[in-house]
């Protein structure tokens, strides 16, 4: 396939650095896009502010670049003007869940046909480092030189308790499980949250002796197990990828063109 | 008849990579390296298998493997 047709060229090479993880979400997600068959003009992708959210410029689809963690409530205004269109919302975990959390738990009880991309690389990148409600204790980040003592979301776990009826989680290293979960999303008709975990070698990987992008890669690869493994009752600290939650309850937009068709029958 | 992907060449865009050497470690045969000036080349191209998986997984989308198919005859040539 070629990838370059769905790309803005113009802008590239990205601004992502080297070995960002970021990049690998993007190089799955047009090939997610190419796979489903939707055209360019059906697909919107509506971000907020990070690093993550740059990756709505660099595709040839409608976007807007809104304000940060507030990509949802723009998202939600889009997709029920045009229930026609695919709404994508790319976020990274601050932009999501602290300083868009409240967006999100909402979105996720409307089950509004939107698909939240929350890239998870654990920090602030674009701000250089500090440490994000997904760094967890233990980390380190240039906020916490002595290391975090913060709790971390489990954002599989906060999207079910808020009612999504399409949870997921996936890594970068395992990009055909990506791809496939991307299509997963896209098709399932309600809210849907993708969790990629993504590797942010710059700050993240440093502050926390992680080594180079390809150690960081092989520590996904090492710490996680898919749905259900025995492995994971053996060590609880491996993370479970896989589909968690996919089950079909009343659209948001469908339940709105129903209330219309009904206040406005005589 | 089975088809058969084949490696064609693999198009590296020079311009967009920027030598996180991902594509090198994923790779499972060992096909590329990053040259002097860091950059992704594919140094033994008669072992590329033609996954495609450093296609797949490059971060900066400047690698492209073209393959084609070609028929598996019965009596298993090359």
């Amino acid at each position: 396939m070629d990838v370059k047709y769905y790309l803005r060229e113009r802008f590239f090479p990205h601004m992502w650095c080297a070995g960002c993880g970021h990049g690998i979400v993007l190089n799955a997600l047009v090939r997610a896009v190419d796979g489903l068959g939707i055209k360019k003009r059906d697909m919107v992708m509506v971000s907020g502010i990070g690093c993550s959210s740059r990756i709505s410029g660099y595709v040839d689809f409608h976007s807007l670049h809104t304000l940060h963690g507030r990509a949802l409530a723009f998202a939600t205004g889009v997709k029920l003007s045009k229930p026609s269109l695919n709404v994508i919302v790319p976020m990274g975990d601050g932009d999501a869940l602290a300083i868009g959390g409240n967006h999100f738990i909402h979105a996720a009880r409307r089950n509004i046909n939107i698909t939240a991309l929350v890239m998870n690389n654990r920090t602030y990148g674009m701000t250089g480092g500090q440490f994000s409600p997904l760094s967890g204790v233990g980390t380190k980040a240039t906020t916490a030189p002595y290391s975090n003592i913060d709790r971390e979301f489990d954002t599989v776990e906060l999207a079910t308790g808020a009612g999504a009826t399409f949870v997921a989680r996936t890594t970068v290293y395992h990009v055909k499980q990506l791809q496939s979960l991307l299509k997963k999303a896209i098709s399932h008709n309600g809210f849907s949250v993708l969790e990629v975990l993504s590797q942010c070698p710059t700050y993240f990987g440093r502050k926390n002796r992680k080594g180079s992008a390809v150690d960081m890669l092989n520590s996904f690869k090492d710490g996680t197990v898919p749905v259900g493994s025995k492995k994971k009752q053996d060590n609880p600290e491996l993370i479970e990828r896989g589909v968690f939650v996919d089950k079909i309850l009343p659209e948001y937009c469908e339940a709105y063109a129903e209330l219309v068709e009904r206040a406005t029958a005589k | 008849m089975a088809k058969k992907k084949k490696l064609k060449r693999h198009v590296i865009n020079r311009e967009w990579c920027k030598g996180c050497g991902i594509c090198v470690a994923v790779c499972p045969k060992n096909v590329l390296e990053l040259d002097s000036k860091e950059k992704a080349v594919a140094a033994r191209k008669k072992d590329c298998i033609a996954c495609q998986l450093c296609e797949q997984i490059c971060p900066d989308l400047a690698i492209e493997v073209m393959v084609k198919y070609v028929e598996e005859s019965a009596s298993g040539d090359k």
